[in-house]
């Protein structure tokens, strides 16, 4: 009886099939380069470089559970980069620069809001639109060149969000963290989140049941906008350097790490446990396969592998496996985009 | 159980006229339904009984004529679904009522949720009342169903079960469903007619739409019959039988 019970509350922890995966690779890391992996600094440095790629998939989980796509956060990665350190290096005022940085991606996620829940456009298409057009703009505004904002070092902004505790832990790991759980509270414990989740689920639902449709999908674009901007400032203050295409890498390995987590491509049902570790895996899949000595050309092949296993884990041993996989494509926004 | 209602109509319709760009969908609707009555809306498909149902539930404003809620006449323009919540209607969609991979609990509560200042869910007290309703008012009992199941794993019957519960718990004094029965089994479809019987009992009043005419005629206590947006006419039970209801039906439907 008491073994059952505790089956039953293992089997209850969120995301559990992606948690495990998680360990399977960092296991078979350690198997198979110990040296690398038994210290602590390999961790350190996924601490370091992981954080801006989970705040943006964190922000992604929702709008993916809402049933939309969001392809202009790497755009926001270069624009609102370029904002802080315009307004760093033009008034000297780190913090207001840091609040000009979040207004700014604000301000790209609301129009992108407006066009996908006023006017209809498809999420897809108009952010993908607006990537092309604020990479554009960021080029425009900062003439093609890379910005050095070295003297930031000597503010607090910086020990701020990338010092190190104890000069080894990097903080923006604990900032990244502080994100992922205020949003699994938003996600799973308030009303924001049970609307997007409804929303995704069925959107005619929402709608008799008195869930404002347009403002909330205005806000939750809004929030995206905000939440890569922030992510932004954690990238330029960690390379203290800003580069016009700083957010080229993040599309596709951050949309990788929220479906490899077991949030629903079809939306209504979204997972920040799973995006959390969905980030470490594709974070340290990269570093993982180059220091057990394989070597660097197999790691895009591990990568996919490891992305394909994820998810039929995830398919197997989730609640989604009564949803048969022909649905979820049928259903899925990228088909529903190009329908529209 | 039974509640005595303070009004005479629970809902009154004068003149109500629906355009969608130049097309008529309703012309000159005059309906009533009475505080507890059972009333069925018959009409083939188009016949514009969703509009009807849409502009009682304040989805959208009609484009002309006046409505009563409670013997009240309701500013139209400023009508909307959660005025309509809060004058006590509640709507039973064929499949929109539920969110399917969705906890029951949470679709219990979805738009009406018991939240604090800031906007946080007291999970613990809608699953209490939800698991309430479920055993109290709903009568689901054993079968592996917790509040904590999403709805996918429910029967037809089941889902249309939880939206009525749902209803009745917010005290609506009007349920109206949607088509109930498609799509379900025999079994299925007589659990559905229980819970219209248990909305009557209850002294509300309900609105069932549907075009399987025997289910409307074993609960219903007085028949709407719709035509291309226009009310043909209105007749009672006690007027007419079940072969005589069928046979003016399809009369009327050789006659176009």
């Amino acid at each position: 009886m008491l073994l059952q019970d505790t089956v039953s509350k293992i089997k209850k922890i969120e995301s559990l099939p992606i948690i495990l995966v998680y360990f399977i690779v960092m296991a078979s890391f350690l198997f198979m380069a110990p040296r690398v992996f038994t210290g602590y600094r390999i961790y350190m440095s996924f601490l370091q470089t992981v954080p801006p790629m989970l705040v943006l998939a964190l922000g992604l989980t929702l709008v993916i559970t809402a049933g939309e796509i969001d392809l202009s956060f790497s755009a926001i990665i270069a624009f609102s980069g370029f904002v802080f350190c315009y307004f760093f290096r033009t008034f000297e005022a780190p913090w207001l620069a840091f609040i000009m940085a979040l207004a700014s991606g604000a301000l790209v996620g609301c129009i992108n809001g407006i066009l996908i829940a006023k006017i209809g456009v498809p999420s897809i298409m108009a952010t993908l639109a607006a990537q092309f057009f604020w990479n554009g703009v960021t080029i425009l505004l900062s003439g093609g060149l890379s910005w050095n904002i070295k003297e930031i070092k000597e503010y607090s902004i910086h020990p701020f969000f990338v010092g190190r505790i104890g000069g080894i832990l990097p903080i923006q790991s604990i900032w990244a963290l502080l994100v992922a759980i205020f949003l699994w509270y938003i996600l799973n414990r308030h009303v924001f989140g049970e609307h997007i989740s409804f929303i995704g689920d069925n959107v005619d639902v929402a709608r008799v049941m008195g869930v404002n449709v347009i403002a909330t999908k205005i806000q939750l674009f809004t929030f995206m906008g905000m939440i890569s901007s922030f992510a932004a400032v954690l990238l330029t203050l960690e390379m203290i350097n800003f580069w016009t295409t700083q957010g080229a890498g993040f599309l596709l390995p951050v949309m990788a790490a929220v479906f490899i987590g077991g949030t629903s491509i079809a939306g209504g049902k979204g997972t920040i446990v799973g995006s959390f570790f969905g980030a470490y895996i594709v974070g340290s899949l990269e570093a993982g396969v180059v220091a057990s000595g394989i070597g660097g050309y197999w790691t895009r092949l591990v990568t996919g592998f490891v992305m394909a296993i994820s998810v039929i884990l995830n398919t197997m041993l989730g609640t989604s496996k009564e949803k048969k996989v022909k649905e979820k494509i049928k259903d899925s926004v990228f088909l529903k985009g190009l329908k529209k | 159980m039974n509640q005595k209602k303070s009004f005479e109509h629970v809902v009154k319709m004068v003149d109500i006229e629906k355009y969608f760009g130049k097309i008529a969908a309703l012309r000159g609707i005059n309906l009533e339904v009475g505080a507890n009555e059972v009333v069925g809306l018959i009409g083939d498909n188009g016949a514009g009984k969703s509009t009807l149902i849409k502009i009682i539930t304040g989805v959208f404003p009609p484009s002309g004529g006046e409505m009563y809620i409670r013997d009240k006449k309701v500013d139209t323009n400023k009508y909307n679904v959660k005025k309509a919540h809060q004058l006590g209607i509640e709507t039973v969609y064929q499949d929109k009522s539920l969110g399917e991979k969705q906890p029951l609990w949470r679709n219990f509560f979805i738009g009406r949720q018991i939240k604090n200042r800031l906007g946080f869910i007291n999970v613990k007290k809608e699953k209490e009342i939800a698991h309430n309703i479920m055993m109290n008012v709903i009568g689901f009992r054993g079968a592996g169903i917790t509040v904590d199941s999403t709805v996918s794993k429910l029967s037809g019957g089941e889902r249309q079960g939880v939206s009525i519960g749902r209803a009745m718990y917010f005290d609506a004094d009007l349920i109206i469903l949607d088509e109930p029965t498609v799509a379900l089994s025999l079994k299925e479809v007589q659990k559905v007619l229980d819970f219209v019987n248990k909305i009557k009992q209850s002294g509300r009043a309900c609105i069932y739409i549907s075009h399987m005419l025997s289910h409307v005629y074993m609960i219903a206590d007085r028949f709407y019959i719709l035509d291309r947006g226009k009310i043909i006419t209105s007749i009672k039970k006690s007027q007419i039988s079940l072969t005589e209801l069928n046979d003016f039906l399809l009369k009327y439907a050789n006659k176009k």
